[in-house]
């Protein structure tokens, strides 16, 4: 009895100054209330409820901790909803922009636009499919092709450049002078802007070939620009942590340097490599503006990357919102860019998968 | 012989040596040839712009009075972009490292990244075509009522393709790099520090004040210099959603231009001295982005030999 007593004053103590647990949440039903009450006078809308509920909440939760709890945990309780609310409007674009592409890319991604291309689909054919009502013709065959080629390209540039200079600046390279300029000026590269590297491919492409020189090889090199540095960043962090014991036990047993690389460093750390190489690829995919000042615009299908305009996937949903086929009945080629916005992200959250999965599946077994 | 054949297979392996790190050296070298080349062959591209009649270039007034209203236009979109994202970015990054539950935390950080993989052109789509629409009513109050501001000057757009969209466009593209960057920073706090702040009485917010954040300011300073960087070479964001015009204060009104759109939107059709004149201003923005990265890196680097990160 008496020790029960005790406990009760010492819980009491503790408690001292403290709100009940519940207050917050009577608090939130409040807010949600009068946030109804307030938006319904000034025209009623979710969004608005939402906003002014929350707006009341935070207000009202922080006086009355302030006055329960004193300034102090006001303060703290203040920016506890500052950051979970600046979390939950971050996330709002994304779910917008998602539900946006699927709502309306999936209507437009059918068979036939997966496999044929907008070779003779003008601005009269979208006009009578609207007037009739007839499925829209004409896909982004030609752009899932030109997508694909310039993307391997690109990686076949990219990845040896990468992964070599990765293994130079690991390998050989500790604490030289020249390691600390490629480090720094591979980290600019990364920031550079992705229609300079555009740029700098046609520039390049111009003095060799003459003006107006614009293929999918062309494309290629810009994105090697933008992916190599990514490449190096990734392989490097990754070959940094391969345990130097297992290279000292390889020079132990009498193996030359560069077998030590090949044989024991980086089949250690090919998971990572690779898992680094697919985000690259993902990052690339998706870029619009290099393309557009180096690859041109074809609305057929083209299989040489070394000669004739090539169209891309990103190019493709940017040219049909901004100049649709027809101008006077621009639906089909809404439609036809969103239902290839859709097809992007899917291949660009697929990477994004491949790259985890290949990170977690492959990675080295420690014995720990 | 048996020596022979001993010392002829060192021999070779010495030789296999000597490639495989010449080759890497090459690769090294190559890629600081490349940064080097974007620079020359730019400048070469551009240099007939320099050398023209001021009369031939675009508007007629020479080179600078072409690019000038456009690299302001680039700041402006940059800048708002960037008020926006810092806090939020910064905001979110808390969240990640000393806020969200510890077991969904690392689901969260996840989402976000998933902000920073969805390529350019879709959030150009869908600022274009849902976003605009949405603030046009903003932007038509915003006119009415404060239009003595000069930033909110009417008349507002009708289709609200404006800077101001432009901006926070661009401020969703550069929260995701604000985020991952603070929030690698935030997490290499020394321990001992917040748990010392804990231990002394402080509330969550105080440990954040007092330990967190002076140790990650020179971080969080990189991380928005370089969310700077991309906002300002950021293109199709801006080729989509902004209506390009002379340049204007308002924010609300159609106008304004940024580097970046421009290129985009004329190269395709550009030829002979316009091309320069495009390339040239692509140098430009290439020597606007450099400095800034420059800057960001150099004060990582030396907040990593400092703090004993690493």
């Amino acid at each position: 009895m008496a020790a029960n007593q005790t406990l009760q004053r010492r819980q009491s103590q503790l408690t001292r100054g403290h709100l009940p647990s519940y207050a917050v949440w009577v608090v939130l039903a409040a807010a949600v209330i009068l946030g109804a009450a307030l938006s319904s006078l000034i025209g009623f809308s979710v969004v608005g409820w939402a906003v002014i509920s929350a707006v009341v909440f935070v207000i009202a939760a922080t006086i009355v901790t302030a006055v329960g709890e004193g300034e102090r945990k006001a303060k703290d309780r203040l920016v506890t909803f500052l950051v979970y609310g600046a979390f939950l409007v971050a996330l709002l674009p994304l779910v917008s922009v998602l539900w946006t592409v699927l709502e309306r890319g999936v209507p437009g991604l059918n068979y036939n636009f997966l496999f044929t291309s907008m070779n003779g689909v003008t601005g009269a054919v979208d006009n009578q499919a609207v007037e009739n009502g007839t499925p829209v013709l004409g896909g982004a065959y030609h752009a899932v092709l030109g997508t694909l080629q310039i993307t391997f390209w690109a990686t076949l540039i990219s990845v040896p450049i990468g992964l070599l200079t990765a293994i130079y600046l690991v390998e050989y390279g500790a604490g030289k002078n020249l390691t600390k300029a490629i480090t720094f000026f591979v980290d600019v590269m990364t920031g550079i802007p992705s229609i300079v590297a555009g740029l700098f491919a046609a520039a390049l492409f111009a003095l060799l070939f003459g003006p107006g020189t614009r293929t999918g090889f062309v494309a290629a090199v810009a994105l090697s620009v933008l992916m190599i540095p990514v490449v190096v960043r990734s392989t490097e962090e990754m070959l940094k942590i391969v345990p130097n014991e297992l290279r000292e036990a390889s020079y132990a047993l009498g193996v030359r340097k560069w077998r030590t690389i090949t044989n024991v460093v980086i089949p250690t750390a090919i998971s990572g490599i690779a898992s680094g190489v697919t985000l690259a690829i993902a990052r690339v995919i998706g870029e619009t503006a290099p393309i557009l000042v180096t690859a041109g615009f074809a609305s057929s299908i083209n299989w040489n990357v070394f000669s004739g305009w090539m169209s891309t996937l990103p190019t493709f949903i940017y040219y049909q919102i901004l100049t649709p086929t027809s101008p006077t009945a621009p639906d089909p080629s809404t439609q036809r860019a969103w239902a290839a916005a859709l097809l992007l992200i899917l291949m660009v959250m697929l990477l994004n998968l491949v790259a985890r999965f290949v990170a977690r599946m492959f990675a080295p077994k420690t014995s720990r | 012989m048996s020596t022979n054949s001993l010392k002829a297979s060192t021999d070779r392996g010495r030789a296999g040596d000597k490639i495989f790190s010449g080759i890497s050296l090459t690769a090294g070298i190559l890629i600081l040839a490349v940064l080097f080349s974007v620079a020359v062959f730019l400048l070469v591209q551009a240099a007939p712009t320099f050398t023209a009649d001021p009369a031939e270039i675009t508007g007629g007034n020479g080179f600078s009075a072409y690019i000038l209203p456009i690299v302001i236009g680039t700041v402006i979109a940059a800048v708002i972009a960037l008020v926006i994202a810092t806090p939020i970015g910064i905001a979110v990054a808390l969240f990640i490292s000393h806020y969200a539950p510890r077991r969904l935390a690392r689901a969260f950080g996840y989402v976000i990244d998933l902000l920073a993989a969805i390529p350019s052109v879709i959030y150009g789509a869908w600022g274009y075509i849902v976003l605009a629409p949405q603030l046009a009513k903003g932007y038509a109050w915003l006119a009415e009522n404060l239009g003595w501001i000069p930033i909110f000057a009417g008349p507002a757009s009708q289709t609200g393709k404006t800077m101001l969209t432009a901006g926070i466009v661009l401020a969703v593209m550069v929260i995701p790099i604000i985020t991952s960057l603070s929030r690698e920073i935030f997490l290499q706090t020394p321990g001992l520090h917040e748990e010392a702040a804990l231990a002394m009485g402080a509330t969550r917010w105080e440990m954040v004040r007092m330990a967190v954040l002076p140790f990650a300011r020179p971080g969080i300073i990189s991380a928005t210099m370089l969310g700077l960087g991309r906002a300002l070479g950021e293109t199709m964001a801006v080729a989509l959603v902004l209506s390009p015009g002379a340049l204007v204060a308002s924010l609300v009104k159609t106008g304004n231009q940024t580097i970046a759109a421009e290129i985009a939107l004329n190269f395709p059709e550009a030829f002979g001295l316009r091309l320069n004149e495009l390339i040239a201003a692509g140098l430009v923005l290439f020597v606007i982005t450099l400095i800034v990265n420059m800057i960001a890196r150099y004060i990582i680097t030396r907040h990593k030999e400092f703090s004993g990160a690493n």
